[in-house]
């Protein structure tokens, strides 16, 4: 079982680098090689999710384990919230492939596209695996260098403007980390997360340590795209190739942002009252903020990546009130509840908001327009693509039975428990906004008097796309199972637990 | 202590270039310097005084040595750094032959 932990970062960087290689001589390689790489990642990925349970496995590189009791090695962690955001990284950028199959089919230089994809998908698993904070900072550039070509795939005016802002925010970002975990290096000298726990349980200077956080909250804000580091999510997003503009929003900012966040701040760090609030605050303001920039957008694809940024507003939101609840003590099943509803609601998010993008892609390849009020009338021409954007819709808005719902729901109880009685108001006036501007988007898009051209010419969309688009809509209402209490008790308590119990994370690995 | 305070002025010019300059090539060179500025203290956080290069020689005992880690830390980023600054350059070469210009209040066809 650990010697499988290296290969989800060996197989994508391997046929990343044979696409670019054979390509050029076997004709249509990468058509099939690059699907065949993700699904074998998937199957990887959901026979570790099932083989795991609740225990956590290391592997160390090259063997350097424990000297003395420092850890001297580098250390991968194979643990229920890593192996969680493992299967949910994999299947979406499956399904994403797959959809690419077709989509791509107009661009030129196809075999690029592939062999980069594959890279986002080696630097994803990278920063989800591994277990010392330097490493988290090259696969996290791994993937993010690979995501700002991406961007600028399209080579038009408007993606390569996206790409030069999203990529001197990104550097900024990354300064940012490097400059916290060189001050962390300086201060405990170590890199290991586990041992920095250790070091930081035996005392530490606060201003320091705020000072610290504070570094790595702007540094991972920016590349999560929370509300005062946002300015370059609405353009890249919007700008790239839908599939990609789908794992974009659908699991790199929360690979690369939220759960190293959620990582260092619960595994790391000892948790501090002052960065809980600022953690609180910071979700709650992009949780509002957002959907009121999302109910103006007249652009499908900004309205989506608006949305996604109030959508991440709720899942940081909801881990720092789980913070604050562990910190009172007397009110262990709230936090439980809060903590539990935003793995959740990450994991949700991931799969609407990429259907979502889908859509958004379907609407584009057939039309060729992202406005809103150059479309109309689609739902009799495009069945599915209609139907599935809107199990989507109804699900990000928080409409029963889909998952939406019961993960939104999740959170607002807990913050009634944990007596946070405006956050909860926030949060159903949030779910309000959303479904506006969903219903917006239903109705300009699919509902209206056509616009312009004869509907007749426009057809449903080829059958990787549609079929992409089904499977993420069954999903949808499969994974609102999740919230019945056995199931969840099954396959969320793990990645709850790793959270809940914060400091068995480095005990585990030290071994004691 | 002078020497960690100058590495942070250095940071701060390269931030007062990145947020002040209108020429694409320009925030380019802010944020190499912004970048070096950080590199410069990864070094300096392993620099200890009369240390040597890090080569254990097995006869001397208390030999003072420098901690190596943070050099290899400096040389993954400045490979990470060069990889962004030439991705930077390259969508700065591609944006000139679009737009005609460096200057990005010409080149703004988005809103933020």
């Amino acid at each position: 079982m650990d010697a499988l932990i290296p290969l989800f970062i060996a197989i994508p960087l391997i046929s990343a680098f044979l696409i670019m290689l054979l390509g050029k001589l076997v004709k249509e390689f990468h058509r099939f090689f690059a699907p065949l790489t993700l699904l074998s990642l998937l199957l990887m990925s959901i026979y570790a999710y099932v083989n795991l349970g609740s225990s956590s496995i290391q592997y160390t590189l090259g063997g350097w384990g424990m000297e003395k009791g420092i850890p001297v090695g580098i250390y991968m962690v194979l643990d229920g919230f890593s192996v969680l955001m493992l299967c949910i990284i994999n299947l979406l950028g499956f399904i994403a492939l797959f959809y690419s199959l077709s989509y791509m089919a107009k661009y030129t230089a196809q075999r690029n596209y592939y062999s980069l994809f594959c890279l986002i998908i080696a630097g994803m698993n990278g920063v989800v695996l591994s277990g010392d904070l330097f490493n988290i900072c090259v696969f996290l550039e791994v993937s993010v260098i690979a995501s700002y070509a991406l961007v600028a795939f399209g080579v038009g005016k408007t993606e390569l403007e996206a790409s030069y802002r999203y990529q001197v925010l990104g550097s900024l970002g990354f300064m940012l980390i490097l400059l916290a975990v060189g001050l962390i290096y300086w201060k405990t000298k170590t890199l290991n997360i586990a041992d920095i726990r250790h070091v930081f349980e035996n005392g530490y200077s606060k201003p320091f340590y705020i000072f610290v956080q504070v570094m790595l909250i702007a540094g991972f804000g920016l590349k999560a795209a929370i509300i005062p580091f946002h300015a370059w999510l609405p353009d890249a997003h919007s700008s790239a190739p839908s599939p990609i503009s789908a794992m974009l929003s659908g699991v790199l900012i929360k690979a690369v942002g939220i759960y190293v966040l959620i990582r260092l701040f619960f595994n790391m760090f000892v948790f501090s009252q002052e960065i809980a609030l600022v953690l609180t605050s910071l979700g709650a303001v992009s949780m509002v903020v957002g959907s009121l920039l999302a109910i103006v957008q007249w652009d499908v694809k900004r309205l989506l990546a608006y949305s996604s940024i109030s959508q991440i507003g709720y899942v940081v939101m909801a881990m720092g009130m789980g913070i604050l609840l562990l910190l009172k003590g007397n009110s262990e099943a709230a936090a439980i509840l809060a903590i539990g509803g935003a793995i959740y609601h990450m994991i949700n998010h991931a799969v609407f908001k990429g259907l979502l993008f889908m859509n958004a892609g379907a609407i584009e390849h057939r039309l060729d327009t992202r406005n809103l009020k150059e479309m109309g009338g689609l739902s009799k021409a495009m069945p599915v693509t209609s139907t599935t954007s809107f199990v989507a819709s109804m699900s990000i808005s928080g409409i029963p039975p889909f998952n939406g719902f019961f993960s939104k729901l999740i959170i607002i109880v807990a913050a009634i428990n944990g007596r946070f009685y405006l956050l909860a108001a926030l949060a159903i006036l949030v779910s309000i906004i959303t479904l506006a501007y969903f219903l917006k988007f239903q109705r300009f898009a699919f509902y209206n008097k056509p616009f312009g051209k004869a509907l007749e010419k426009i057809r449903e969309v080829p059958f990787p796309m549609s079929i992409s688009m089904i499977v993420l809509a069954t999903l949808c209402l499969a994974m609102s199972l999740l919230a019945i209490p056995s199931v969840s008790e099954q396959l969320l308590r793990p990645a709850i637990d790793v959270l809940m119990q914060s400091e068995l994370y480095s005990t585990t690995i030290f071994g004691i | 202590m002078t020497v960690y305070l100058l590495c942070f002025v250095l940071f701060l010019v390269g931030l007062y270039g990145l947020i002040t300059r209108r020429n694409l090539i320009k925030i380019i060179i802010s944020k190499a310097i912004t970048e070096f500025s950080v590199f410069l203290f990864l070094v300096l956080i392993g620099y200890i005084d009369q240390g040597q290069a890090p080569i254990v020689n097995p006869g001397s005992v208390d030999q003072v040595y420098v901690d190596p880690l943070p050099q290899a830390m400096v040389l993954t980023a400045i490979v990470i750094g060069l990889a962004t600054t030439a991705m930077l350059m390259a969508i700065a070469i591609r944006l000139f032959r679009k737009y005609k210009t460096f200057d990005i209040r010409e080149i703004k066809n988005l809103r933020g």
